[in-house]
């Protein structure tokens, strides 16, 4: 009798406890496309959520679904997480993007974040980093680092976001080494550690001495440690497990500062649709340590490119730059639109192979 | 394009890799299969195997000992399976599709602090005089053990299938289980035994991703092996040379593409993405034109009481 009375008395203080929760916390929920241990991009989105834990203690509450494929399954967790009451929704992968718009239009009053797309709606923003000018400094530190000059990159999918940092890491590889040649291995897949190795293995045997990999785990980066004398670089997060050799630097994806602004700005009922691409000069963008293995004089002219496009004195596509056809894309000193970055679907000059359609 | 940078030795040696993972798992499953049980769990029970064989490898400095441990991690998820299906007499789809869910968050529970951790290396065998063989030394002689192991263990399945009694007994009891029973055979007892057979398999073709394929721990790592190691099964007719076959074919097909891709050959990329699974498909299509079935009990429930 006495055990039965004190799982009641439970139950009603756990019910309660619960009612109170759904009045004053606001409820922020995190679709990941990785499981949270990748290493990688979703361990740096989950960073930024444990940050809005941190900032706002119990007046937040966050809930978040991990390994979600891109497609209407998205749509599932994310109706699931509207229906349980989310006040604010970050969708963290470029597929989300379909799902997130369909989803904010039966759901009007939650708030949706879907990093790296383009489609807004009145309660749909979109934010991302500028990875490219990351991408700038790691094509500057791998031309010089390279000595059979060719240079693996292991793409994910042939998105703008990809094909960005392509470019922008060949026109710095090749500014400092007129002979680097790319080898593109598109993976078509985030994640997926067995095949991203086996890409880095790949190129590792034709030559490459230089991996950049735009896939999620830190797979490429044990493949080369294993072929020894193959440089690679950290991506989304710094993967410094593998420093100082063969990782040499990192790009690092920030998204705390966003996160807590923006979980901010719905408590305050300020939020509102915007447009947010942030890079190294706002802090969205890092550049890891770059280690003992690179030269000093390499690094130093490293991080004078890095300190120059925090200053906006220097924009990675400034012209004159041609595109892969050889028809003129910028002019002498002209530099990139963000339309056209944001849309990007053409190689510059000098890359080989085309992009898959 | 250039062909010329296509390393054929390293390309053959390297499909070897690939394959055995998902040989060891297809394997293990066939055996399942084979004694009328479908065991969908294999993906759970691989990254089970994967960590396991990483977490003990790393406590012990020892990749032998991490397989081993791989096969008992496998084997011990299994016997939840064998649990809820032989003794709870539960549906085995939905048992083994709990298996695996089961198995992807246990992994990721187990590995929290293996993240970034360097696995002790196995090394490969290199016998004097044969593994110096030109061409045919890479290829054949300077693998990994394991990769031998799965290679002998295809052999060791087919010859007990074919020409044992124990072989004759589980297939009994996979073609009809109410007449082995009656004959006097112990079902439920074959049946566990086989269902811990494939879980050990699937244990080791896991920790061969986690040890020696990629060679480290990440949740999720295994990415979907385990499916295709079903669907191997199926597509080889419950035969384990087949297996093999299929197994190199979709492994081969796999390095080979992102090959091709490296040196830019003018194939669009999502046609050499999805080859694998289509000529892998077609060629097993092709040789299963024999009509050989699935074992008849495949998937039943068994009672003796029935």
């Amino acid at each position: 009798m006495k055990f039965t009375t004190l799982l009641a008395s439970a139950a009603m203080a756990l019910g309660l406890a619960s009612g109170a929760m759904a009045d004053e916390k606001t409820k922020v929920g995190f679709v990941y496309v990785g499981p949270v241990g990748d290493g990688g991009w979703t361990y740096e989105h989950n960073k930024g959520r444990l940050a809005v834990e941190e900032e706002f203690g119990d007046k937040v509450e966050t809930v978040f679904v991990e390994s979600v494929p891109e497609g209407p399954d998205a749509e599932r967790v994310m109706t699931q997480m509207a229906l349980e009451g989310a006040d604010l929704i970050f969708t963290t992968s470029f597929g989300y993007m379909d799902p997130t718009i369909n989803v904010a239009k039966k759901f009007p009053n939650v708030k949706f974040e879907h990093a790296t797309g383009y489609k807004t709606a009145e309660n749909v923003s979109v934010y991302s980093a500028r990875f490219y000018e990351g991408r700038a400094v790691q094509g500057h530190i791998a031309g010089k680092m390279t000595k059979s000059n060719i240079i693996g990159y292991i793409g994910s999918y042939p998105i703008p976001e990809v094909i960005r940092g392509i470019n922008s890491a060949y026109l710095h590889a090749k500014a400092v080494n007129p002979d680097v040649e790319f080898k593109i291995i598109w993976a078509y897949t985030w994640f997926d550690p067995a095949k991203e190795a086996d890409a880095a293995t790949v190129l590792i045997e034709q030559g490459a001495d230089v991996i950049l990999q735009h896939t999620d785990s830190t797979a490429p980066q044990a493949a080369a440690q294993e072929a020894g004398n193959v440089v690679t670089f950290g991506q989304a997060s710094d993967m410094s497990e593998y420093a100082p050799f063969p990782r040499v630097s990192s790009i690092i994806d920030d998204w705390a500062p966003y996160y807590i602004a923006r979980t901010k700005a719905v408590m305050d009922g300020t939020w509102e649709s915007a447009n947010t691409w942030d890079g190294i000069r706002e802090g969205m963008v890092a550049i890891g340590e770059i280690s003992d293995a690179v030269p000093a004089d390499v690094k130093e002219e490293a991080l004078a490119l890095k300190a120059a496009m925090a200053a906006g004195e220097y924009h990675p596509f400034t012209g004159p730059i041609k595109k892969q056809d050889g028809s003129d894309w910028l002019a002498d000193g002209e530099t990139a639109d963000d339309g056209t970055l944001a849309g990007m679907n053409f190689y510059v000059e000098g890359l080989e192979g085309e992009i898959p359609q | 394009m250039d062909l010329g940078e296509i390393n054929p030795v390293l390309l053959v040696a390297s499909l070897m890799v690939a394959a055995t993972p998902l040989l060891l798992a297809a394997i293990g499953e066939l055996v399942v299969e084979k004694a009328g049980v479908l065991n969908l769990g294999v993906e759970g029970m691989m990254i089970v195997g994967a960590i396991s064989g990483f977490a003990i490898s790393v406590e012990t400095g020892s990749p032998w000992l991490g397989f081993i441990a791989a096969a008992i991690g496998g084997a011990v998820l299994s016997l939840l399976f064998v649990v809820l299906t032989q003794v709870a007499l539960a549906n085995q789809v939905a048992s083994g599709l709990a298996l695996t869910l089961f198995g992807l968050g246990f992994s990721a529970l187990m590995g929290q602090s293996y993240v970034g951790v360097k696995p002790p290396s196995m090394g490969d065998i290199h016998i004097p005089v044969i593994s110096d063989i030109p061409v045919i030394g890479p290829i054949l002689f300077q693998h990994d053990p394991i990769l031998y192991v799965g290679i002998a263990l295809t052999a060791a399945v087919w010859a007990t299938l074919k020409y044992t009694r124990v072989g004759l007994i589980l297939r009994a009891v996979g073609e009809n289980h109410d007449a082995a029973h009656a004959l006097g055979y112990k079902v439920i007892k074959i049946r566990v035994m086989a269902i811990l057979f494939g879980g050990a398999c699937a244990g080791l073709g896991g920790a061969y991703i986690s040890l020696i394929r990629v060679p480290q721990w990440t949740e999720g790592m295994t990415a979907g092996v385990g499916w295709i190691a079903l669907a191997l099964v199926v597509f080889a007719s419950w035969k384990p040379w087949r297996a093999l076959l299929g197994a190199y074919l979709f492994g081969g097909i796999t390095v080979l593409q992102l090959n091709l891709q490296a040196a830019g050959v003018a194939i669009p990329v999502e046609y050499l993405a999805m080859s694998p699974y289509i000529i892998t498909i077609l060629v097993l299509v092709i040789l299963s034109a024999d009509k050989s079935s699935a074992p008849a009990s495949l998937g039943r429930t068994f009672h003796a009481s029935h």
